[in-house]
């Protein structure tokens, strides 16, 4: 896949700085300087090619901006944002000066709430998704590289995986568990990673049938040694453009799962607000400032990782032909 | 001893009625710091061959017969035993070094990869080997830090010759090694194997469907055809003098400089290898065979005896003459 992102570049960037005479530079260099060199010049080809994504470079400016906010919450608002007892305002304000989205059914400000559980949901996401993709990659590669029966049997035990409702059974988990956030995470991680393992599956099918694999086993690698060594780093950007996609799932799903109950009654989350704006009966009132911002920042950072996740893929393999 | 003795080696894909026969009763011996060739054709199963020397065979591929190599039997080995003898007993280089390299991965660090694979050296001490090895082949130890994408088909190749040296092996089998290569880079790559080879008293087994490379190259040749050994000889003798019908056939299909002769006529060979699937009955040239007889559509022509040191499977040798 590098060889391909690599050929696609329309004008290679040169690999060491400008003297001519390859030789001659290299010689001095140590390994570990020239390594830190190619790695930043591969770093550099990813970000030119990046850049021409407008969608994903607006994607990615969100995600560094709720990214930013979330880290600087305990600065911005505090932990005792969340405090019940200490509220500072009455119950159900309206829009103000003091606070800019009026106060929840507790007198809390919900600006501050909203702040405060960007890093619940981005903590949550990111998790979540890490551990689904992780499985799926295991998966994936244990299947695609041991093939016959066993690929078989592991792949109908996706399939069944892949056309349960996801939902339900993050449901069902996040019921029968404890109530903490860790249950949310494991429950979104286990049922989300079948795309996943039928993805690697397919490419590891694919890089396991070329010769240096044929080489490796020549050489007398074991099967672990084939899958670490080649296969892995063969699959590592399908599987990175497939967390950054599966962030934004994992992000709705966690509101979904807050908003029905089942998240973490402690933390204040996104979903949760939401649940907290139904109970309050803040959709029948009309109080659209209590419903409206929570829903909006899940809408944006899922769409803000989607366009990152969109752009990531492409630029790693031009062959998906993904729109600009 | 010999270093290699291929006994009987028979290599079957498939079972059943849909078995195909690539390899039928092949009988090789390879003495310890000398080079053997194997021609053919394509289809012929040279390099089915090769990669069952190592096992390296999908599993649908059934092998009987012995390979002793150092006079252990290859196809008896233990799964560990095996993965022990994979590259450090005999290595391979293989044919079309562009896709045997894995394109994520640092030259030097594919090269340390069989040193790390077998035990033999601490991360540290496999990149100063790399190094060494690297130079042995040609190129400037620097290049360990290259990607194979930015090293040319020569260069490339010269890498897998590096990987094949790396566990000091007794034998290297060498699979069309030079087949994707130009004239003049196929020359010094010979040249770089023959003088490595002789360096280091390694035996050479070299797989090619060039007769005369290998003749150059080599000091016993064995032409293979439809998966038997069909002529096996001194390399001189049996590119200059074939005994076998098809031995000739190959060895004038390449117009040799200095003589006008060959170079006004050059000779092909009419027909197409047989299928494996569907092979002739008798001696399995026949069909193609300008010398034949109608015994040779009934009777199978089992090597014999060709003078010194020679041996080649037809109806007209030791009889005639």
């Amino acid at each position: 896949m590098t060889s391909s992102t690599t050929s696609a570049t329309p004008a290679p960037e040169p690999l060491e700085p400008p003297p001519a005479v390859p030789g001659s530079v290299r010689k001095p260099l140590s390994a570990a300087s020239l390594a830190r060199q190619r790695r930043k010049a591969s770093a550099v080809r990813f970000w030119k090619q990046y850049r021409t994504h407008r969608a994903g470079l607006y994607g990615l400016a969100g995600l560094v901006l709720i990214a930013l906010l979330a880290l600087a919450a305990p600065l911005l608002v505090g932990a005792d944002v969340q405090s019940v007892t200490a509220a500072p305002g009455t119950a159900l304000e309206s829009p103000s000066t003091e606070f800019p989205l009026g106060t929840d059914q507790f007198g809390r400000s919900l600006l501050g709430l909203l702040i405060w559980g960007a890093r619940i949901s981005l903590l949550v996401g990111l998790l979540a998704a890490a551990l689904s993709v992780a499985i799926g990659t295991l998966v994936g590669i244990v299947a695609g590289h041991y093939g016959g029966w066993f690929s078989t049997v592991v792949m109908r035990i996706t399939d069944w995986f892949l056309v349960m409702p996801a939902l339900v059974l993050a449901i069902v988990l996040a019921t029968v568990m404890s109530r903490s956030m860790w249950t949310v995470v494991l429950a979104i991680g286990v049922t989300s990673w079948p795309t996943t393992a039928r993805l690697v599956r397919a490419q590891t099918i694919a890089v396991e049938s070329r010769p240096y694999i044929e080489r490796a086993t020549a050489l007398g690698g074991g099967h672990r040694h084939v899958m670490t060594r080649h296969v892995l780093p063969n699959v590592m950007p399908l599987v990175l453009a497939q967390t950054t996609l599966g962030i934004s799932t994992a992000i709705l799903t966690e509101a979904t799962l807050a908003f029905l109950g089942l998240g973490d009654p402690t933390v204040v989350s996104w979903g949760g607000m939401l649940q907290d704006a139904r109970e309050a009966g803040a959709v029948s009132s009309g109080h659209w400032w209590y419903l409206a911002p929570p829903g909006i920042a899940i809408a944006l950072v899922a769409l803000a990782f989607t366009l990152c996740g969109r752009a990531v893929e492409s630029v790693l393999n031009p062959k998906l032909g993904v729109g600009r | 001893m010999s270093l290699l003795e291929v006994r009987d080696l028979r290599v079957t894909y498939g079972s059943g009625a849909a078995a195909v026969p690539a390899v039928r009763g092949v009988d090789l011996t390879l003495e310890a710091g000398t080079k053997l060739g194997v021609a053919g054709e394509s289809g012929c199963g040279k390099s089915t061959l090769a990669l069952a020397l190592l096992r390296l065979l999908p599993a649908s591929a059934r092998l009987e017969g012995e390979v002793l190599l150092d006079g252990e039997d290859v196809l008896a080995m233990s799964w560990g035993r095996l993965r022990a003898v994979r590259w450090a007993g005999a290595s391979i280089v293989f044919q079309g070094a562009m896709h045997s390299l894995n394109a994520v991965h640092r030259i030097g660090d594919q090269i340390a990869e069989p040193l790390l694979v077998h035990g033999r050296a601490t991360p540290a001490a496999a990149r100063a080997r790399v190094g060494e090895l690297l130079e042995h082949v040609g190129l400037p130890a620097a290049r360990a830090a290259a990607y194979p994408h930015e090293l040319s088909g020569g260069q490339r190749q010269r890498v897998m010759i590096a990987m094949a040296l790396a566990c000091d092996p007794r034998l290297i089998v060498a699979d069309e090694p030079t087949t994707a290569l130009d004239v003049m880079i196929q020359a010094q790559i010979l040249r770089l194997i023959e003088g490595l080879v002789a360096e280091q008293s390694i035996s050479l087994l070299m797989i090619s469907h060039d007769l005369a490379v290998l003749a150059d190259t080599c000091d016993r040749l064995a032409v293979m055809y439809a998966g038997r050994v069909v002529e096996e000889g001194p390399a001189r003798e049996v590119y200059e003098a074939a005994a076998h019908p098809y031995g000739r056939a190959l060895s004038s299909a390449f117009p040799r400089i200095g003589d006008p002769a060959s170079r006004r006529a050059p000779r092909g060979l009419p027909g197409d290898p047989p299928d494996p699937a569907a092979l002739p009955g008798g001696c399995t040239f026949h069909p193609r065979c300008p010398v034949a007889l109608d015994a040779c559509g009934e009777l199978d022509q089992e090597l014999r005896e060709a003078g010194a040191g020679r041996r080649a499977a037809c109806v007209h040798v030791g009889s005639a003459s």
